[in-house]
């Protein structure tokens, strides 16, 4: 065989491990997410199993629903106020164009109550909420508070899980309402004041062309969210490694998981509920 | 008592207890030593049923610690963990009447919190503390209020681990004798861990070395000194020459 064959046989060679080692790694890859899937429903599985049988540690669940829901109320309002805005502003920019400014505060409203109002309550509760969780159970973890807690005859899934998942699903929703109602609100100010709009009419298109389902759809969304972000949060901090990098690695996987986990359930009970 | 027989248990491919073999009666006050890495905590874990063992078996009393009734199992035992492991979120007073506030020998508030007051007076603590959060309290004071959370229900069996790691030689002096006290007027068993030869002295009935997964040497207190083992030895006094290898 000639010098210049061999050595393509050798880079053919060459390719075919790196090939092959590329597969490999994807199969890991795949095999590590799959693996992390099983784990994460076998957690929220048991989690619901864990809410339905007692014992409940009630006065953990109420200092959490003022954890989750009351202290979580400025930011979610806050971000609904500007967000109601801005979209008032849009809806009007993009309706003058076909002579449509009169279904400014409509749109507003549907736009608030089914899709921004939940989806942004349950981002900005997975920023403040996924992450504080997760740091509070990892550091309890690294702390040996978790063992602490089981010598204690205490199950962590019990004490720690349960209570956060419940109060989140419970508190979101009507983080939720209130945000909407702040929502509408930031739309009928921008409304009145920059768009020329009257009082009455706007509040009558924002009434008149509202429906129940509207609402409680987004009410729906929100609990689902909340369980979301709580369960991620509670499951992060309990699979945190050790030190601070372990802690600081849960906080992050924490906040974007739910994140991503949150929008792809909205799209999911978007296509539920209102799909053609 | 505490039996264990022929206990494995590895992290990987990391062979922690490679056949444990040791028998704790009932009222003795047992010290482990052993290097850092030895897996001495892991023994105690393994007992609580906190680290499953990969072979053999732990019973106390006769009863499995895998297969019995956890709480019931569980509130046999009072443990003091090495950096305290006191609930950040609850105050000193509810930590240490964690147990006695749920579960099913849950008691009223009041009587639950001057229980606590009474075990926080028994480790040296003023009733004051009971109000304050565990970050307001110095490293010492955390002990003496992870002790007290230990012996809260009044265990039959407590474990103590690394009880005065941390604090310094005169702090150290009052943990051990709190716990040697406690032991004693109480009739508990007990396991502590420790790299402290003044803890060693102090606390314990029998000590048992581990070293390379195994009980490396196992007697009274009173023997250390004349074991004849050269670990032992060169473990007891501190030497970097010896049998145990000083990079690990």
């Amino acid at each position: 065989m000639s010098a210049g064959a061999a050595g393509q046989q050798q880079q053919r060679r060459r390719q075919g491990s790196a090939a092959l080692r590329a597969l490999a790694a994807l199969g890991r890859a795949t095999r590590h997410l799959l693996a992390a899937i099983g784990h994460f429903s076998r957690y929220a599985l048991l989690t619901l199993m864990h809410m339905l049988r007692g014992p409940f540690y009630l006065r953990e669940l109420g200092a959490q629903l003022y954890a989750i829901g009351y202290l979580s109320l400025p930011v979610v309002g806050l971000t609904a106020l500007f967000t109601g805005g801005a979209l008032a502003l849009q809806i009007y920019a993009g309706g003058v164009r076909f002579n449509a400014e009169a279904v400014v505060p409509s749109i507003v409203a549907i736009g608030m109550v089914r899709e921004l109002g939940p989806v942004m309550a349950g981002l900005m509760v997975a920023a403040r909420v996924a992450s504080s969780i997760a740091a509070e159970i990892g550091t309890m973890k690294v702390t040996e508070q978790l063992d602490a807690l089981v010598t204690l005859s205490t199950d962590p899934m019990k004490y720690l899980t349960v209570p956060r998942v419940a109060a989140a699903t419970l508190a979101v929703p009507v983080l939720v309402g209130v945000g909407d109602a702040i929502g509408i609100f930031g739309g009928y100010m921008v409304g009145i004041t920059r768009l020329g709009f009257s009082e009455v009419a706007y509040l009558r298109n924002t009434v008149d062309f509202l429906e129940f389902w509207d609402v409680a759809s987004g009410l729906v969304k929100g609990a689902a969210f909340g369980f979301i972000v709580a369960l991620t949060g509670c499951y992060c901090g309990m699979q945190s490694g050790r030190g601070a990098q372990g802690v600081g690695r849960a906080t992050k996987t924490a906040v974007v998981a739910s994140a991503v986990m949150i929008l792809a359930a909205n799209y999911l009970l978007t296509e539920l509920f209102f799909s053609a | 008592m505490i039996e264990l027989q022929n206990v494995h248990k590895a992290f990987g491919r990391n062979q922690v207890l490679k056949g444990i073999d040791i028998e704790v009666a009932r009222g003795e006050s047992l010290v482990v030593i052993g290097g850092s890495g030895t897996g001495k905590s892991v023994l105690i874990k393994c007992i609580l049923g906190l680290v499953a063992p990969d072979a053999g078996r732990i019973t106390v009393d006769g009863h499995d610690a895998l297969t019995a009734e956890r709480t019931a199992f569980l509130a046999r035992f009072g443990m003091l963990f090495q950096g305290g492991a006191l609930f950040d979120s609850l105050p000193v007073w509810q930590n240490v009447a964690f147990r006695l506030l749920q579960g099913r020998g849950k008691r009223p508030r009041d009587a639950a919190r001057d229980t606590a007051i009474g075990k926080l007076r028994r480790v040296g603590l003023k009733p004051e503390v009971a109000d304050l959060m565990p970050a307001e309290l110095s490293g010492g004071m955390q002990k003496r209020v992870g002790l007290a959370r230990a012996i809260a229900d009044d265990p039959e069996i407590i474990f103590f681990d690394e009880p005065t790691a941390g604090l310094d030689p005169i702090m150290s002096g009052v943990i051990n004798a709190l716990i040697r006290e406690i032991v004693d007027e109480m009739g508990a068993t007990a396991i502590t861990i420790t790299h402290d030869m003044r803890s060693v002295r102090e606390i314990a009935h029998k000590v048992a070395m581990l070293h390379g997964g195994v009980i490396r040497w196992h007697g009274p207190v009173d023997r250390i000194e004349t074991s004849g083992d050269p670990y032992l030895d060169q473990f007891i006094h501190g030497r970097a020459d010896g049998p145990i290898e000083s990079v690990r």
